[in-house]
């Protein structure tokens, strides 16, 4: 008859040491902090309901911040005037995104738990917040079904130059228009992040930075340190592979 | 991955775009996707409740039934949409799993329809929600606990033994379950009476009784009437000894035996008497005895053989262990708390009765336990002060495992309860079984006789038809078939041994092989001679069978077919079962002749008497001359 859960819990004695909270097995909730003469007053049977709804207003309205966040996007038809998207395809997309989040809006945890799923194998927190980075283009921290559904047109339906663009805007960390040598490490050692540690060959220390030196090389063509957009796109359009990959995701949705 | 994840991917590989420009390699082909792009909805007809649901919604589990191709085997063409003939109030479940990802149990199902439900659609029970998880492994493993003691009760002590059992194994059982025999409940009774006998005893001799003639002082009665209760003592502690011997004897394990709790107690209830026997009427060793004597009343224990209510008891207080042991602790842990304050609080009072600490445990154990024998009593301010504390808390602390051990108590009562009613009802069940078994070989001997009948004047077939469905014309032409496959008849189970003993006198017989179903019943046909005695058992609906012994030389001999039925495997079929048997036509008592070529079939009496036992003349019962084809076995009388 004993309690299935509570059991570990209370076999030793933590909660009297506060360092554990019995009842919810997590460390004690900062936020329940009363002061002593709410505490007394919680006592007192005339002063209960009063004091109490206080206390639980002000928990509410911050816990509840990101849920009561309701977002409806623009109508239909500007959206297709906006992408390159046949009304089918946008109703196909917002379908499978309103129902993955319901609010309307996708944060940055929810990609990165997204990312995680796919990448299990290494860490990719680094390679979403960047990826979410280069989504979030009102940058108010918060995805919008517009937000992803202009951005995906863009790489799906939009011109070579246009994807070039797109994948520039993604390394250019502080969107400053060029790639600074700390920005393509930062973004090469999150996409090597990603493999983790068990590859074939062995993951070397240096490869991402290896990768680095490679690109500059290839892109940086005054030598100056840094990538503008020109010489990036100068550089992909001479390339015959780059240019040849370039579609291979246009059938995705 | 869950279908929530699968959404994101097309966007995952979308964004892939980024990795072009940095690849140090070319890129590999992407697969080629073949499906329709195009969403499309689809209907899915669930015994006419209609649902509608996007075809991705359901291809996000491909490994379930509606997921893969497994659900073309439903679909419909006229009607263009899949139908399945199940519960729709499952299927909303169901489907909310695909269009949210998250199975939940609905807590008013039934949890074995549910698991079929989930079985039928490929739906493993696993990916429940944590929301509904613990309910339903709560329900599931609630469920099992309850087949399992059905099918204890089933297979329980009431099954009749095995023929070749040891008189041990008979001794055990009838010790075990005194209803098996008379003999044990007589067995039974008598113990339990002693036993009664010997506790009364043992308490009356230590009441005073009238003091002998001439002497003033008072005698408890063990002392005048020594020798009675001595004569009335050794012979309880014999019977016990000879039934304690005896289990000794017949337990199948007897070290296990010797270790259980009551053969412990059966031992300590008659030790103490042979101790007084073999130990000399010595002052010293007398004390000793006397004390060993109080071990008598453990005879009273030997009741819970008797009193299934002693037993439920004992049973709750070892499971319940965990809480007494708890009480007890906090008990112990307040009464030295308290015992200690009330020393410390009255230790200046003069004459105060709080001696010591453990002097104080008394006062404290009466105060919480609300007794107050006013003993020991406080004198000082304080001492009153804790005095209340702790009566008041000591209320508290016993008022709380006591709920944990009442609900114990309950729910093994009700167990109790709920096995006694599946005993009792087991008999009527196990009466319909045995009368359903019997309607469908009874449907198809009717069947058999029917068609022979039908088969030399072809003109009343149509009255042969009678009320069979389609199933059972089936059913019945199959076992003909087995019959035809195998060269042997079904023959009922109850002839099988006196069939097997009797031999043919110059008559053919059939091959004796026998075929036993999984039912247990014999498959034979053998001639019986006329001379021998015949009997005949009839089939009737009740339990009961009736031989009756034919003297006559005249009459045919029959022989009784029983088809092997397919048992009920299901209370449903048993349902079914009982109103065919309604459909089955007249009297359910009837046997066939088995006549064989090449001799002309002979005279059969077919009157169709009711079924009474006559002393001489056994009496045929609805008997035909069938026709049978060349392996069948003629008996005639003459």
């Amino acid at each position: 008859m004993k309690s299935r859960s509570q059991d570990q819990s209370l076999s030793d004695s933590r909660e009297l040491d506060r360092s554990y909270d019995p009842l919810t097995g997590n460390p004690p909730s900062k936020p329940n902090k009363k002061t002593i003469k709410q505490r007394l007053l919680k006592l007192l049977p005339c002063c209960r309901s009063g004091s109490s709804s206080s206390i639980t207003q002000s928990n509410i309205s911050d816990d509840d911040e990101l849920s009561t966040v309701r977002y409806r996007p623009e109508g239909l038809d500007r959206l297709v005037q906006q992408t390159n998207f046949t009304k089918k395809e946008l109703q196909v997309l917002y379908r499978g995104f309103k129902n993955e989040c319901p609010s309307g809006v996708v944060n940055e945890e929810t990609f990165k738990s997204i990312y995680s799923q796919f990448f299990p194998h290494g860490d990719s927190s680094m390679y979403a917040h960047f990826l979410f980075e280069a989504f979030d283009t009102q940058n108010n921290g918060s995805v919008n079904f517009e937000d992803f559904v202009i951005s995906l047109s863009i790489i799906l339906r939009g011109s070579i130059n246009d994807k070039l663009n797109w994948a520039f805007n993604l390394y250019d960390l502080n969107k400053d228009g060029c790639i600074t040598r700390e920005e393509m490490t930062d973004i090469m050692g999150s996409i090597y992040d990603m493999m983790g540690k068990y590859t074939y060959p062995c993951m070397k220390d240096n490869a991402s930075k290896e990768h680095v030196d490679n690109f500059f090389q290839k892109m940086d063509k005054n030598k100056d340190g840094v990538v503008t957009i020109e010489e990036f796109l100068d550089t992909c359009q001479k390339d015959e592979s780059i240019m040849q990959s370039m579609h291979m995701f246009d059938n995705v949705i | 991955m869950a279908a929530g994840v699968a959404t994101w991917l097309p966007f995952a590989r979308a964004a892939a775009v980024g990795w072009l420009p940095l690849a140090k390699k070319t890129m590999p082909k992407p697969p080629i996707d073949n499906s329709s792009k195009s969403d499309e909805i689809l209907y899915v007809n669930v015994s006419g409740v209609r649902f509608q649901t996007w075809k991705n919604t359901l291809d996000r589990y491909p490994e379930t039934l509606l997921g893969s191709s497994e659900k073309e085997f439903f679909y419909n063409e006229d009607t263009q949409e899949y139908f399945f003939d199940r519960d729709p109030e499952m299927f909303r479940h169901i489907l909310n799993f695909y269009r949210t990802g998250k199975l939940h149990y609905p807590r008013n199902e039934c949890i074995q329809a549910f698991d079929e439900e989930l079985a039928f659609y490929g739906i493993v029970p696993e990916i429940i929600g944590d929301c509904c998880m613990e309910e339903y492994r709560d329900r599931k493993k609630e469920n099992q606990e309850r087949l399992a003691e059905d099918t204890e009760a089933n297979e329980g002590m009431d099954a009749p033994l095995p023929p070749n059992s040891t008189s041990r194994e008979r001794l055990w059982r009838a010790f075990e379950n005194p209803h098996t025999s008379t003999m044990a409940l007589v067995f039974y009774y008598v113990t339990g009476f002693f036993i009664a006998v010997s506790v009364i005893a043992n308490v009356v001799e230590t009441v005073p009784c009238r003091p002998h003639k001439g002497s003033a002082k008072e005698l408890p009665c063990g002392e005048k009437y020594h020798l009675a209760f001595f004569c009335m003592d050794t012979a309880c502690v014999l019977i016990f000894t000879f039934e304690y011997l005896m289990r000794l004897f017949a337990a199948p394990s007897r070290c296990k035996f010797m270790r259980s709790v009551m053969s412990v107690i059966d031992v300590v209830a008659i030790m103490p008497y042979y101790i007084g026997l073999v130990m000399p009427e010595n002052e010293d060793v007398s004390g000793a005895f006397v004390t060993l004597r109080v071990f008598r009343v453990f005879r009273i224990f030997k009741f819970s053989r008797h009193s299934q209510g002693l037993r439920i008891l004992g049973y709750t207080l070892k499971s319940c262990a965990s809480e007494l042991g708890f009480l007890l602790f906090s008990l112990t842990m307040a009464i030295i708390i308290f015992a200690t304050v009330m020393f410390y609080a009255e230790k200046g009072t003069k004459g105060s009765t709080f001696t010591s600490i453990p002097a104080s445990f008394w006062y404290t154990i009466v105060t919480m336990t609300t007794l107050g024998y006013g003993d020991m009593v406080p004198n000082t301010i304080a001492g009153k002060i804790f005095g209340s504390i702790c009566s008041l808390s000591g209320v508290l602390v016993i008022a709380l495992p006591v709920p944990v051990i009442v609900s114990n108590f309950s729910r093994i009562y009700h167990q109790n309860q709920r096995a006694d009613k599946m005993r009792a009802q087991q008999k009527v069940r196990m009466a319909r079984i045995r009368m359903a078994k019997k309607g469908t070989a009874n449907a198809f001997l009717q069947y058999k006789e029917d068609r022979n009948i039908g088969d030399p004047d072809g003109d009343n077939s149509a009255l042969c038809v009678k009320n069979r469905s389609a199933f059972e014309h089936q059913h019945n032409h199959l076992l003909h078939c087995l019959e035809k496959t195998t060269n042997h008849e079904f023959t009922n189970e109850m002839n099988y041994s006196e069939l097997c003993m009797t031999e043919s006198v110059g008559y053919r017989t059939s091959r004796s092989t026998s075929l036993s179903s999984h039912q247990g019943a014999q498959n034979n046909s053998t001639g019986c001679c006329p001379r021998r005695a015949r009997r005949r058992a009839a089939m009737r609906l009740a339990n009961s069978t009736v031989s009756v012994s034919r003297g006559s030389v005249q009459e045919l001999d029959t022989l009784h077919l029983k088809t092997t039925s397919i048992p009920p495997q299901t209370r449903s079929s048993l349902n079914a079962q009982m109103c065919d048997m309604k459909l089955n036509c007249g009297d359910q008592d009837f046997t066939a002749a088995i006549i064989s070529i090449p001799t002309p079939p002979a005279n059969s009496p077919d009157e169709s008497l009711p079924p009474s036992p006559a002393p001489i003349l056994g009496i045929l019962r609805n008997t035909r001359a069938t026709a049978y084809t060349q392996d069948s076995v003629k008996i005639s009388s003459l």
